[in-house]
């Protein structure tokens, strides 16, 4: 099948990779990113567009951009994993739409676009026969989305709690292990690349509380926006208090929860029992899930990076060639 | 509470019966053989949990049964939660923070570890919250995290707390 890459960032490339290592029946015949873009209806080589982006910062032409791959056409799937806009979704949001109304799959990491608009996707998704796939949305590698929505499909879902943002579970770690402080916790992250320059998006709980909004809408039946999640951060966390919590066996976790029977969703720092299986180390993610008939179960996994990410996009990629592709 | 029960097979059973049937919740059960007094009775003491309301029907049912109440010990605040506070909490009037839980009148403040690294530095505290019932700690903790707003205080709750 033939795939459009939307985003040429850190994980676009890693996805370009992949599917270039791997013979699994892919083709890619488009990739743009913010100032440029690439199209050949018979295949792209890869090798010389990653070169390109590299020497260049372009993946592609100028000239030409992402309307300019809509209207080729010349896709089956459309990948999209520019960066995330929480407040509007766009300008991906607008690629999606386009994409799904033409009666093209799209296949999306995308937390901008799913977060504001899922039951709409879906169901234009949906009026023309196509799918969405947003796996790679909610904790990257961490098959998330289909272990709720198949894996434990007829389950009455009563609690969902996660550790959904790896920076501040790094920095909530190393304050633990290594007594450092918040701002020195923060530094090191910004230092190893775990933390933006900014890190507001991550430690004010913004970024989980997206998540828990995707969560919430695609797999556990609600209508939720960002507005109804309470959302605090970790940014004033003290070494006493971990001190506090320690004391009882316990440590402080950025935890979102989802309660369904009461419509509740909400993200902050929680005393939690060290040997909770929530408590993960470093940059990884977990989500645990409380179910009326499989009972506890917790997903753990890399939370974000090319690779993790693209897994993700690779699974929801075989999905659709399997469940579509030619000979399906 | 100590019953006074016949010395006969079945009165044991019989006595505990009314104590589930009204919903209460039996926690142990103590029965000394050896406290068998001259009419032929035996004593045997139970904790339990029920709404206080439903005590006065509790005590009548058991006498309808010739089952005797000799002694009720009660215990009001069963429910138990701990909190970690960070924030300014003696500049933003400790005292003010504590008694808005105590004023309730079915939750109090039994413990506070604080910690005050530096002046002027947030200090960070450990508070345990005692309650009547589980939905009496809800209400405690939301009257908690209100204040707690308005103060600019930070309050970690428990990832298990009483539901």
């Amino acid at each position: 099948m033939k795939v459009a890459i939307i985003g040429f960032g850190a994980v676009g490339q890693g996805l370009a990779r992949a599917l270039a290592e791997r013979d699994m029946g892919f083709v890619i015949t488009a990739v743009a990113d913010s100032r440029s873009a690439a199209i050949n209806t018979d295949g792209l080589d890869i090798p010389e567009v990653l070169a390109r982006k590299e020497e260049t910062g372009l993946c592609g032409d100028a000239e030409i951009g992402i309307s300019d791959i809509l209207a080729s056409g010349a896709f089956d799937i459309l990948v999209e994993v520019s960066p995330t806009n929480a407040d509007t979704g766009e300008p991906a949001l607008s690629t999606i739409r386009s994409a799904l109304g033409m009666g093209r799959h799209v296949v999306t990491s995308n937390k901008g676009p799913i977060a504001c608009a899922y039951h709409d996707l879906k169901a234009l998704a949906d009026q023309n026969g196509v799918m969405l796939g947003y796996e790679a949305t909610v904790a990257g590698a961490v098959p998330v989305v289909s272990g709720l929505s198949q894996g434990l499909a007829g389950n009455t879902i009563r609690s969902l709690h996660g550790i959904l943002n790896g920076t501040c579970n790094y920095i909530l770690t190393r304050m633990r292990d290594e007594g450092l402080t918040y701002p020195q916790a923060l530094q090191e992250a910004r230092d190893l690349g775990y933390a933006e320059a900014d890190p507001t998006y991550d430690v004010k709980g913004i970024d989980a509380a997206i998540k828990l909004v995707i969560l919430a809408n695609t797999v556990l039946g609600m209508n939720v926006t960002l507005n109804d999640v309470a959302i605090t951060g970790i940014d004033s966390i003290t070494l006493e208090a971990l001190s506090l919590a320690e004391a009882e066996g316990a440590t402080i976790r950025l935890i979102g929860e989802i309660l369904p029977g009461k419509n509740q969703v909400r993200v902050s720092p929680r005393v939690i029992p060290l040997d909770h299986p929530l408590v993960v180390d470093g940059t990884l993610n977990a989500i645990s899930v409380c179910c009326d008939l499989a009972g506890d179960v917790t997903f753990i996994g890399k939370g974000a990076g090319p690779y993790p990410t693209a897994s993700a996009i690779l699974a929801d990629l075989n999905f659709i060639r399997n469940s579509y592709g030619r000979g399906a | 509470m100590k019953l006074e029960l016949k010395d006969t097979p079945g009165q044991l059973l019989g006595a505990l019966k009314p104590i589930s049937d009204i919903g209460g919740n039996i926690i142990t059960i103590i029965h000394q053989r050896d406290q068998t007094s001259a009419e032929n009775t035996l004593k045997v003491d139970v904790v339990l949990e029920l709404a206080e309301q439903k005590l006065d029907i509790l005590i009548e049912a058991l006498r309808e049964r010739g089952c005797g109440v000799v002694r009720i010990g009660k215990h009001r605040l069963l429910q138990k939660q701990s909190l970690i506070m960070v924030g300014h909490l003696m500049h933003t009037d400790l005292t003010d923070t504590v008694d808005r839980i105590d004023q309730t009148g079915f939750a109090e403040v039994s413990e506070l570890h604080m910690v005050m690294p530096a002046i002027d530095e947030p200090s960070s505290a450990k508070i345990t919250l005692r309650a009547v019932s589980p939905e009496d700690m809800l209400h405690a903790v939301r009257i908690l995290r209100e204040v707690a707003s308005q103060k600019d205080i930070l309050i970690l709750e428990p990832l298990e707390a009483v539901e």
